[in-house]
């Protein structure tokens, strides 16, 4: 079945975005990224190493995996704007992952500065995803914006909670008309089954995977889960029931 | 003339341009990406832009994260 992500016009047959956060080394990363199939993968732009050994961007280059900067670690608008205009600058792509942080504790995102930074890289041509809470009101205004997708959490980063709010994740599915992206939060492959159950588009995840006991593994349940879980959406789950209903004829 | 890159300070010899900067760290340009004083510098422009004293730059790169 023909079922394409089409983000920014852009058509991806896998479901599953990937981060690159949390992996021990590059070789167990290439190998998550490898079983999960995916085709989009996020990186972070820091001040250049001289010491580093060896690149993040070689290994999604080798494995043909589109590169999809993201500006966390931002506080402001200001410094989000920048930094994807560096990455824009560093790796030649207009996408975005915009993410603003609000706090180091939570790492939540802050809805004033993103959207004022979504504003601002719309209008500077950028291809924007922002990383948003589970809000459906500033959903709506994102996409209003321009922006090409939107990106609720499902929990705070890194903390394998779930979907803390399945309700305002069917919320924004519904009223939305780019794709909706849960991204963090995702602890096991049950997560990334309810997010495409619930009807989001695509699962962006990172430290499920990189800080699973077995990365390679934990990328292949995800893959599965991500298919699994959008197939169940398009075929159309039954209702919920109080009491039974026979699946067998009851007289002899 | 004295200028920080990536928050160190630096000496450099007066006129260094951006290109020379960026060469004290890497002699890669490939997903490298610079800033001076908040304003991105395009590669193209590298070799043709003078630092000025006090001058802040930041160069940067694709890293595991996300």
């Amino acid at each position: 079945m023909d079922d394409d992500l089409i983000i920014g016009g852009e058509k991806f047959a896998s479901r599953l975005i990937m981060g690159t956060g949390g992996a021990p080394s590059l070789e167990v990363l290439d190998a998550a990224l490898a079983a999960s199939g995916t085709e989009l993968t996020t990186v972070a732009m820091r001040r250049l190493d001289p010491s580093a050994r060896g690149s993040v961007l070689d290994v999604l280059r080798r494995r043909g995996i589109r590169v999809l900067p993201n500006t966390a670690g931002c506080f402001t608008a200001q410094e989000a704007v920048l930094t994807a205009r560096l990455a824009r600058e560093a790796l030649e792509t207009d996408w975005v992952k915009l993410e603003v942080i609000s706090d180091e504790r939570t790492l939540l995102p802050d809805p004033i500065e993103t959207f004022d930074a979504a504003e601002r890289l719309v209008a500077d041509g950028f291809t924007v995803l922002p990383y948003i809470g589970d809000d459906p009101a500033l959903a709506r205004r994102l996409e209003q914006a321009g922006c090409a997708a939107v990106m609720p959490l499902g929990a705070p980063i890194g903390s394998g909670l779930g979907i803390r709010n399945p309700h305002n994740i069917e919320l924004i599915v519904e009223a939305a008309g780019v794709p909706v992206i849960l991204d963090a939060g995702i602890g096991t492959a049950s997560d990334a089954a309810l997010a495409m159950e619930l009807g989001c588009d695509a699962v962006l995840l990172a430290t499920a995977v990189t800080r699973a006991q077995r990365p390679d593994l934990m990328a292949q349940a995800m893959r599965s889960a991500v298919a699994a879980g959008r197939a169940a959406r398009l075929a159309g789950r039954i209702p919920r029931r109080r009491y039974a209903e026979a699946s067998s004829p009851m007289t002899p | 003339m004295n200028v920080t890159i990536n928050g160190v300070a630096r000496e450099l010899p007066s006129g260094a341009t951006v290109a020379e900067a960026v060469k004290t760290l890497t002699e890669t340009r490939n997903g490298v990406a610079v800033a001076v004083n908040g304003e991105v510098v395009s590669r193209g422009a590298w070799d043709s832009t003078a630092l000025a004293d006090a001058d802040a730059v930041e160069v940067l790169t694709a890293v595991q994260g996300g």
